[in-house]
């Protein structure tokens, strides 16, 4: 081992070779059966039960808790998976504290809600496990749908089409499927390769064709999908970044956290990926948090996490939060970046500290500096390539509720629409409710 | 400091505890080391006649059902009488009474329904020194199919024989042990009374299959395969043990009679029921074996501080103090009226109330669409189910209306009491008239 915490710069191989495994598992085992038995049986099985309400996809939770209890996790499995096929990533990603757990009656009663999430897991984890997958299609309809993005919404809709006999073919821009369940989040939430095994598992259902390496715009058309297909599914995310406007951007070191995150996700050898002795984050997301606590577990010294609003503004939940602070992440809120010192390589970072004013957040006047051989741009993503002649509301492609664009016979979901909280568990509900529609409008054509 | 000793029909003993006949008090190593905790006596495991001993079974002989968490709520047992040596159990019964003369020493016995044999082992008993003898009549596996245990408890004519034998043939306290797998608990402890009985002890163990395995098709305990009904047992039993207990203690013609409490006493709480039911002391088996004999320590602390609170200085105190609060249905006051009332600072908004009351009982409470729930009292029986499944303690009660209050469900005052026996629907008040 060559370098060490103390290593200045930006340096591989900081920790003793056999602790990356350890940093990076999950951050949280699997329950085993007693566990999964005594978590279950805290469940009140609530009547018209809020954590239900809470669920984006309203997964009957008390059912499938009450199926563990009564022995059978695949039971409890299925169940989930009948409203959320991407249930098993869902348990590992969600913001349970804010969703179904948030609303748990027993949170409020104790501040200790029944561990829906891990509950969740467990029972997933079963058939995953077993690669047993529940559903078979329906007779083939004979239509054919495409679906852009390999992401939770881009599957969803995949898989309920597939289900319901139409043949779908998904038309994905990266290497391998899976979308932000691959590239997006952190490692210790889909150890042991969760997010390919998932997408294996779902495509056991069959009639879908996986297109990798195919980017919308370049590739091809909407016009041509189009041409091609009987309806069009778009869930290709946001694929662009927001930059922080400062002169020194494109210094040595500076890099958006999202390709971070992504370049960490698909080294098999973490001890080869570089990080800096000081680490600066700015945002005040899951991007944001995801790229500082994986900084500190390849060896950063420093990670400070900067954001400009105050604490209960950042999206990233308190559980988030409280999980970096525990990794060693110094969280700095009401500081907002001002310029940037590089000389050919970052150096250090100027914030102005900020209050709320007016017209939104305005600075102090009192400053400071970080230093930072590594700084994380995480404040937030955009939609590029939005197909000409789609509609857009705000910065997002514009949909109804059943996920129609503002063109027929094409319909979105995912982050790259707008409405959503831009949560897995979002996507995952648009992707399927859009294939619903989809499927409707293809068997009421009589096309 | 209340005083726990105890005298139950001249046998003293530091506290109420003893450990009922069962496996804990099978041999000299057990007792001695649950008298070390501070046991306050023991029913020695049932004896047998001379001769080759009985043989148990040699695969499993518990089955039980448990709580989430594994908190064992049921057990059963298929095991037989002391498989010792009859001679090697009253060596040891004898040496124990003589090294801890202060606890409470009985032997259980049960030997063929003939008097020579009945006669025959009282002798060797008395030749221990033991406190007293409690003669086996409940246990419902194995010895009852050789017409024995509970094949005699089943037959009060059998008992009273049996204890005349018992009290001719011995000058020792005799304690009657009844099954409760008979349909009315006071015949047999009538009889026992009859034949001279000091006192019954009860409950011995209810028949039961504790689960069955549905990958082989066979009972719990599963033996080979098959499976045999065995006695259960534990806090799961309580219940029907506090019930029989109370019937013996309140019938005119047995109220007189002492009693052994037995039957799912896990705390000094389950103890002081008992107590409070008319058991002069309580016999322990279940709680000692699941979590050992140091419960002994709760059970003493416990029973002793509660007497503290309520001022008895004696266990003899609290003794049948609720036996007169138990009645039967048709002297229920039929003008007690009350309406359940949900604190709505203590609700959680589970639903579990509206669910059980909309689904299976009087629609007697409403859900508005913040999930606010309350009783319509226009509607409410009073039944009490929304209490029972309310999951949090004290937050849904049971309020009296006051007399002279118009119960909005009945449209009736609220008036003194009156039950069954008067009242207008009652045929049998109206032919009194």
């Amino acid at each position: 081992m060559s370098n060490s915490l103390t290593t200045p710069g930006i340096a591989p191989a900081r920790l003793n070779p056999d602790v990356y495994a350890e940093h990076f598992d999950d951050l949280y085992p699997d329950y085993d059966p007693h566990e999964a038995m005594v978590a279950a049986d805290r469940c009140y099985f609530c009547h018209d039960a809020p954590c239900i309400t809470a669920c984006p996809t309203e997964i009957d939770i008390p059912l499938f808790i009450r199926q563990i209890q009564a022995g059978q996790p695949e039971a409890a499995a299925r169940t989930i998976f009948d409203q959320n096929i991407l249930g098993g990533m869902c348990a590992r990603v969600c913001p349970t504290e804010t969703l179904c757990e948030g609303a748990c009656v027993r949170e409020a009663a104790e501040g200790k809600p029944v561990e829906i999430g891990r509950l969740q897991r467990y029972a997933t984890e079963t058939l995953i496990a077993k690669n047993s997958h529940p559903y078979t299609r329906q007779t083939p309809t004979g239509k054919r749908v495409a679906v852009v993005g390999a992401g939770p919404a881009g599957l969803a809709c995949a898989h309920r089409l597939a289900m319901k006999g139409h043949d779908v073919t998904i038309f994905d821009r990266h290497e391998k499927p899976g979308g932000l369940n691959e590239y997006g989040i952190a490692a210790y939430k889909a150890a042991h390769g969760f997010a390919q095994a998932e997408v294996d598992w779902l495509m056991q259902i069959g009639g879908i064709t996986l297109h990798q390496g195919w980017s919308l715009g370049t590739d091809g058309t909407l016009l041509e999908l189009q041409e091609q297909f009987d309806a069009v599914f778009l869930g290709m995310g946001l694929a662009g970044v927001n930059a922080l406007g400062l002169e020194g951007e494109g210094a040595t070191g500076t890099r958006d956290a999202v390709d971070f995150i992504a370049e960490l996700r698909q080294t098999s050898d973490l001890s080869t990926l570089p990080v800096g002795r000081h680490v600066v984050v700015i945002g005040g997301g899951m991007t944001a948090v995801d790229a500082a606590v994986q900084s500190r577990l390849l060896g950063a010294e420093h990670v400070s996490m900067v954001y400009r609003r105050e604490r209960a503004a950042m999206s990233a939940s308190d559980y988030e939060l409280n999980h970096a602070a525990n990794e060693g992440v110094k969280i700095i809120t009401n500081a907002m970046p001002v310029a940037i010192h590089a000389n050919g390589a970052m150096r250090e970072v100027e914030f102005a500290y900020t209050r709320a004013g007016v017209t939104g957040v305005e600075p102090t006047g009192e400053t400071f500096r970080l230093k930072a051989d590594q700084v994380f741009k995480a404040i937030g993503q955009t939609l590029v390539g939005a197909p000409d002649g789609v509609a857009l509301e705000g910065r997002k492609i514009k949909v109804d509720a059943a996920g129609r664009t503002s063109v027929p016979g094409v319909w979105a979901g995912g982050d790259c629409t707008g409405g959503g909280e831009d949560l897995t568990v979002t996507a995952v509900a648009q992707g399927r409710d859009a294939a619903e529609s989809i499927h409707a409008s293809l068997m009421n054509s009589g096309a | 400091m209340a005083n726990l000793t105890t005298n139950f029909i001249g046998i003293k003993s530091p506290n109420p505890y003893w450990l009922a006949s069962a496996p804990p008090t099978d041999k000299e190593y057990n007792v001695v080391r649950a008298f070390k905790a501070g046991w306050g006596g023991v029913v020695w495991k049932t004896l047998g006649s001379e001769g080759p001993p009985i043989v148990n079974v040699n695969g499993p002989r518990y089955g039980a059902i448990w709580g989430a968490d594994r908190r064992l709520l049921g057990l059963n047992n298929i095991e037989l009488i002391t498989d010792r040596p009859l001679e090697v159990n009253l060596r040891e019964i004898k040496q124990v009474k003589r090294d801890w003369p202060d606890r409470a020493m009985v032997v259980s016995l049960m030997v063929p329904c003939d008097e020579e044999s009945w006669k025959a082992i009282l002798k060797h008993v008395e030749d221990t020194e033991a406190d007293g003898v409690e003669l086996n009549f409940g246990c419902p596996h194995g010895m009852s199919e050789r017409g024995m245990g509970a094949a005699v408890g089943q037959v009060p004519e059998y008992i009273e024989m049996v204890t005349r034998w018992v009290k001719q043939h011995s000058r020792m306290p005799c304690i009657v042990k009844l099954t409760p797998n008979i349909a009315d608990i006071r015949k047999p402890a009538e009889a026992a009374k009859r034949g001279g009985a000091d006192a019954v002890s009860l409950i011995n163990t209810i028949n039961s299959i504790t689960s069955v395995n549905l990958d082989t098709f066979s009972p719990e305990p599963m033996i080979d395969g098959k499976g045999a009904h065995g006695g259960y047992c534990g806090p799961a039993v309580k219940p029907i043990a506090l019930n029989m207990v109370s019937e013996i203690a309140r019938s005119p013609e047995t109220a007189d009679l002492p009693i052994s409490g037995i039957g799912g006493v896990t705390t000094w709480r389950d103890a002081a029921e008992f107590l409070t039911l008319g058991a002069g002391n309580v016999q322990v088996c279940t709680a000692a074996m699941t979590y050992g004999f140091g419960i002994i320590k709760e059970l003493t602390a416990g029973l002793s501080q509660y007497m503290d609170e309520k001022g008895f200085t004696s266990v003899d105190q609290l003794v049948g103090r609720a036996v007169p609060n138990v009645t039967d249905w048709q002297y229920l006051n039929l003008n007690y009226v009350t309406k359940a009332r949900i604190n709505q600072d203590l609700c959680i908004s589970c639903g579990r109330c509206f669910a059980a009351c909309e689904d299976t009982s009087h629609q007697a409470i409403s859900m508005s669409p913040e999930r606010v729930f309350e009783v319509i009292d226009a509607e409410c029986v009073a039944c009490n189910l929304c209490v029972n499944v309310c999951p949090v303690a004290d937050c849904i009660t049971m309020e009296e209306m006051p007399k002279g209050a118009v119960d909005p469900r009945t449209g009736d005052v609220v008036s003194d009491y009156a039950n069954w026996t008067t009242h207008p629907n009652n045929p049998m008040a109206k032919a009194a008239e």
